[in-house]
């Protein structure tokens, strides 16, 4: 089953730690505190093409602060955020999306009035030529096959035309996800995929997760409480604790790495 | 020079009662997320009350006084509550409230004139309006006489959300009622006192400003509009800023109405509204909101 | 079916409608034609509130400037000559004076509504409303008060009714039916125009701006210019039906065009259904037919004795029923119509929520 198109893939160019070269997502020493409580200390990291990153850490550690601060819905104390050499850092949600960045959230956001296929045509069509001209276009602005193949991907084929509000949780999970990717996007972040699904579920939202990662080439970061998900889905790992990163690497180096162990036990 | 210090007096009296009109609609915003489009016919209501009360019943003024103080908390506050504002929890957004906060103001403004009377009323006062000269001033003592019930109000209430266990649950749930229900504050009675508290503010602005200006069914709307220009100006989230909105006002509008035309008096208030808006849209004293998350 | 009942009441209510202003009297023509223009001022509203989800207290105000653009467009004189120095030209080809006054109307109150929208959009969502509610206020001091540019409290006077494509649209006898089927031929576009709107991607960001601004946001919506536009749009409809009342009353003064009137709209829109097409001819309906079923009612129950019913005005009732509405019935009469002929929902065969793995909960 073929993925909707987004920029087709390159053969990743490795460097000698076995990583794609091109640089997607380049973080560089971000903060941000909140009166007097430091959030996010200087944390820097890359992602490159076609990985999919993992952000975790304990509760408290800065993850969502820090997914705020790339996402534009926090400005960032100090620090750069750079998306394929395009600085990005602060700029609002929506000039972010325009860039290729796409993002699930943790809070189901998906829009309940309108019906499964609806909302996928609404993810694409701002990305669809001008505003003046989608007034005059078809209704759909032309996305219905997209949001098809989307729906089909997905496996929501028999929910196309129901109201988005209507679903069960899971299914909006996946509805959420798939919204992400209707623009094609470059790099796509997501905001704990895994809350609240169940295990079966949760397979099947990893299975279409490297599905589509294979087929696009398109680069992922995941934020992530659940240890089994983000082990077997990511290939790479940051790991956050009290504001900064505290390791790094592949998610066996990470998983054996003492101090991740304390940060977690430590709590 | 001292006709502008005067006039900066009296501006000063009328905009405490602005003030106290502002703050009510602050604390209800604050903390129930309700825009009280009708706070205009709540100043301008009350009057109406204690002219029932002393036609209709035969009280005496100071008796009637209390008797509007007391429609208001059952009406404004109580009934307003009940059958207006707790009926549309649950409906998504603020649209709905405000519709039917707007609806309650032309019930109201209605209601007044049909049921009392189209015609402009005197309203009594208990305050003296002999002038005093003090420093070469001359200022009216009922002036003064509103100023200092305006300004023991105002320092009630802070004294009140400050310094008491209520008020400071008060000010919990204005500032994030998911935490005050957490920390245990019943945030429901909480609610329905800063309902009760707008009614008596505006039952004690109404009874301040009704001697000045005649009390007229229409007047909600000037009130209204000068109470929400007060409070965005002062900048919405908080109470200190509705004290020195309604000020502001109250001595621009003073200002306004003796050096620039009448008929465009009412224009200035207008004015420094979207003066605000567009320089300072978190008002004097508010914050810069950061985005939203 | 339920498809060939709306279909079959829509063309029902359209040969009536076109019908009507041979059957109906002069009156009766004048209070068909107040309605519609109410109703186009309404769905300007309804796309601001009930598709964008922002308040706009100002279209009374809009369909002032619509209104005394067109009374001057249409009596001429130096005035007219001085403001708008194109007329001269326009008005040699009479049989568009109706529709260059309709257009500059509502070229006028877009481009005014863009600019009062604009420094509001950037700050707190209510904000718009207290500008709007400024707005309103400051433009009735100001028709109020500009005797040299509206007559002032005494208005504009004498307007006579353009002549279109020939046809004469005067309220004399043979005439006036005339321009009842001008003002239903502009509602039927503007009917139309909106449809379009709502319908196309344009809609569909109008209602993800409303239903949940952030992640429509984060979609690539540009939710401050959709804003604008539905601002902006609707105001144009305020204008374009005052731009049509000013010929209707054939006398303008600025009572029409005060806060409360800028109230009632929004309280039609409750009414008669926020976010439905036919909501606003609803909520006008009752906005403008209410009040000569109110007046007929009281003076029969205060002949029978009830004398406390002469006081119930129509804005007291008015304001009761959209408490109660907005209550009980959150979309209004055209969402309760909905309802009841909504088809019931046939149970889903849930095993294909097993290949997804999920128990539809």
């Amino acid at each position: 089953m073929t993925a909707p198109s987004t920029p087709s893939p390159r053969p990743a160019v490795a460097t000698p730690d076995g990583r794609p070269q091109r640089v997607v997502l380049d973080v560089r020493d971000v903060a941000k505190s909140f009166g007097g409580v430091h959030a996010v200390r200087g944390v820097s990291f890359d992602v490159r093409e076609g990985e999919i990153l993992g952000l975790i850490g304990p509760n408290g550690s800065g993850k969502s602060t820090l997914f705020n601060c790339i996402l534009g819905q926090l400005v960032p104390d100090r620090g750069s955020v750079t998306v394929d050499g395009h600085d990005v850092t602060g700029k609002r949600p929506s000039a972010l999306n325009r860039l290729g960045i796409g993002r699930t959230f943790q809070l189901l956001q998906v829009f309940p009035e309108l019906s499964v296929r609806e909302n996928l045509i609404l993810a694409g069509q701002e990305h669809k030529g001008t505003r003046l001209a989608r007034l005059f276009g078809p209704s759909d602005a032309g996305l219905t096959p997209d949001a098809n193949r989307m729906i089909d991907f997905f496996r929501l084929g028999h929910l196309a035309d129901e109201k988005a509000g209507g679903l069960s949780y899971g299914q909006q999970k996946l509805l959420d996800c798939a919204m992400a990717f209707m623009a094609g996007p470059r790099l796509v972040l997501l905001d704990e995929p895994a809350g609240g699904v169940n295990l079966t579920m949760l397979e099947n939202l990893k299975e279409r997760l490297h599905a589509i990662n294979a087929e696009t080439g398109a680069t992922f970061v995941v934020i992530e409480h659940n240890m089994e998900f983000v082990m077997s889905l990511c290939s790479r790992i940051c790991v956050l604790a009290e504001g900064e990163i505290i390791a790094e690497g592949s998610p066996a180096e990470v998983r054996s790495d003492p101090k991740v162990i304390e940060a977690y036990l430590g709590h | 020079m001292t006709d502008f210090v005067q006039l900066i007096i009296s501006g000063l009296a009328t905009g405490a009662i602005y003030a106290l009109a502002a703050i009510g609609f602050t604390l209800l915003w604050q903390t129930s997320q309700t825009i009280n489009f009708a706070q205009g016919e709540f100043v301008m209501l009350p009057a109406f009350f204690a002219l029932a009360g002393m036609t209709a019943l035969g009280l005496p003024f100071s008796l009637a006084a209390l008797f509007a103080v007391a429609c208001s908390l059952a009406v404004l506050g109580f009934a307003f509550k009940f059958l207006i504002v707790d009926p549309l929890i649950g409906q998504k957004g603020t649209l709905p409230l405000v519709i039917s906060t707007i609806a309650v103001a032309l019930l109201l403004k209605d209601g007044a004139k049909e049921f009392y009377s189209a015609e402009g009323q005197r309203f009594p006062t208990i305050l003296p309006n002999d002038v005093v000269a003090i420093f070469g001033l001359k200022i009216s003592l009922d002036q003064i006489g509103v100023l200092v019930i305006a300004v023991a109000t105002i320092a009630l209430l802070q004294w009140f959300l400050a310094g008491t266990r209520t008020g400071r649950q008060m000010q919990a749930t204005a500032q994030n009622p998911t935490v005050a229900r957490i920390l245990g504050v019943n945030v429901e009675r909480m609610i329905l006192l800063t309902f009760l508290i707008n009614a008596g503010l505006a039952a004690i602005a109404s009874l301040l400003i009704s001697p000045i200006y005649l009390v007229k069914f229409s007047n909600g709307e000037v009130l209204g509009l000068t109470a929400f220009v007060a409070a965005i100006v002062g900048g919405f989230n908080q109470v200190r800023g509705a004290i020195a909105g309604g000020l502001l006002v109250g001595v621009l509008d003073n200002l306004a109405a003796a050096y620039v035309s009448s008929r465009y008096r009412l224009a200035v208030p207008l004015l420094l509204l979207v003066v605000i808006i567009l320089f300072r849209p978190q008002g004097l004293l508010g914050r810069k909101e950061e985005r939203s998350v | 079916m339920r498809r060939a009942l709306a279909l079959a009441a829509i063309l029902v209510a359209v040969a009536a409608l076109l019908y009507a202003p041979q059957v109906l009297s002069r009156y009766g023509n004048f209070v068909l034609a107040s309605w519609l223009v109410i109703a186009i001022a309404a769905m300007g509203v309804n796309l601001i509130m009930g598709y964008a989800g922002q308040e706009s207290l100002a279209q009374a105000g809009f369909m002032g400037i619509g209104a005394y653009i067109t009374a001057h467009m249409l009596k001429g004189g130096s005035l007219a000559f001085d403001l708008f120095w194109i007329y001269p030209v326009v008005l040699t080809w009479t049989p568009f004076s109706m529709f260059s006054a309709i257009a500059a109307s509502a070229l006028a109150t877009f481009l005014m509504g863009i600019l009062i929208a604009f420094p509001s959009l950037r700050v707190q969502k209510h904000y718009l409303a207290f500008v709007t509610l400024a707005f309103t206020v400051f433009l009735w001091l100001v028709f109020r008060n500009e005797e040299w540019l509206t007559g002032g409290v005494f208005g504009i006077q004498d307007i006579k009714r353009p002549s279109v494509f020939g046809f004469e649209m005067s309220p004399s006898r043979r005439h006036y039916a005339n321009f009842t089927y001008f003002v239903i031929a502009m509602t039927a576009i503007a009917a139309f125009v909106m449809w379009w709107i709502v319908h196309s991607p344009w809609g569909r960001a109008f209602t993800a701006l409303r239903e949940n601004a952030l992640r429509a946001e984060s979609l690539g919506i540009d939710v401050t210019g959709y804003k604008l536009l539905a601002f902006a749009i609707g105001s144009a409809y305020g204008g374009i039906a005052g731009s049509l009342y000013a010929p209707l009353v054939e006398f303008i003064d600025p009572s029409p065009f005060a806060l409360a009137p800028s109230l009632l709209f929004l309280l039609m829109i409750v009414v008669g259904g926020m976010g439905s097409l036919a909501g606003p001819f609803i909520g006008a309906a009752v906005a403008v037919v209410l009040p000569l079923f109110i007046e007929k009612w009281q003076s029969e129950l205060v002949a029978n004795g009830f004398a406390i019913f002469s006081h119930f005005s129509y804005v007291i009732i008015f304001s009761i029923l959209v408490i109660t509405t907005i209550a009980i019935a959150p979309r209004g009469l055209a969402g309760l119509f909905a309802d009841l002929t909504k088809p019931r929902r046939r149970p889903h065969s849930d095993d294909k929520g097993a290949r997804l793995g999920e128990v539809k909960s």
